[in-house]
């Protein structure tokens, strides 16, 4: 199960994920991101802090949306992965397509250019 | 030893299956972030399996085993009595491709053989075998 909520902080959209992600619950990730890209914002980061579980369902989901991001011009990035779910995405080669943050603060210095 | 759990195939059994797996592992001295990857690489081999092989019908199965009698490894082992596909010959597209294509799939099977040592494919008369091999790193 994955809960996803979202918020915005110094106009960055920012979700939140929750829970596990796999090959029955990422079509809710694929559905967030998908609302995220239409509410225009320039900058977009997803929390993963809370994040237990990720499989290729879901890691295939941020991948599909890249393209869009980088066409749209919209700066993507996550942050706050556990060890376990950077391995993951480090075992695929996925933290080199997409940034990827140890906290919040470290994302938004990153997007406002500190 | 040989531990056995047969789910229905759907997607929403992913979880049970991944508990099992992670279950059997906490009985072995082996190191945890390949606990991790294993869990990881059955998941996938499921997920796989109950998509395209039953198109996730819950009122198929399949039958995964665990056999860790082998000092020099584990075998995994999904049972498959649906259309079945060569896992061993299957082409994994490149990440570029994948990208280029907004493909949400593909990444599986990629998972899978950078975390097996060996993966193995047999099909008999009544169901298809996906046998995998892990040599194992101790704590």
């Amino acid at each position: 199960m994955v809960d996803i909520t979202d918020y915005t902080e110094d106009e960055i959209l920012i979700l939140e994920v929750k829970g596990e992600i796999d090959a029955s619950s990422s079509l809710s990730l694929d559905q967030a991101i998908a609302d995220a890209l239409k509410k225009n914002y320039r900058n977009v980061l997803v929390d993963l802090s809370k994040l237990d579980y990720i499989s290729s369902a879901g890691l295939g989901v941020f991948m599909s949306y890249i393209q869009e991001f980088k066409q749209k011009q919209i700066y993507f990035a996550l942050f706050g992965l556990s060890e376990k779910v950077s391995n993951v995405f480090q075992i695929l080669g996925l933290d080199q397509l997409i940034p990827v943050f140890p906290t919040l603060e470290q994302a938004k210095n990153q997007v406002h250019g500190v | 030893m040989e531990y056995k759990h047969q789910v229905n195939c759907s997607k929403e059994k992913l979880g049970d299956l991944r508990e099992f797996v992670r279950k059997v592992l906490d009985r072995l001295e082996i190191a945890e972030f390949q606990k991790n990857e294993l869990v990881l690489a059955i998941d996938e081999v499921c997920a796989n399996v109950i998509i395209h092989s039953h198109q996730c019908n819950a009122k198929d199965w399949i039958q995964l085993t665990i056999k860790t009698d082998n000092p020099q490894g584990l075998v995994f082992e999904v049972i498959d009595s649906g259309k079945g596909f060569n896992i061993s010959k299957y082409r994994t597209p490149s990440l570029e491709e994948l990208i280029e294509q907004r493909r949400k799939g593909g990444l599986g099977l990629r998972l899978i053989r950078k975390i097996m040592d060996e993966v193995h494919y047999e099909k008999s008369t009544h169901h298809h075998t996906y046998r995998f091999f892990k040599k194992c790193q101790h704590k």
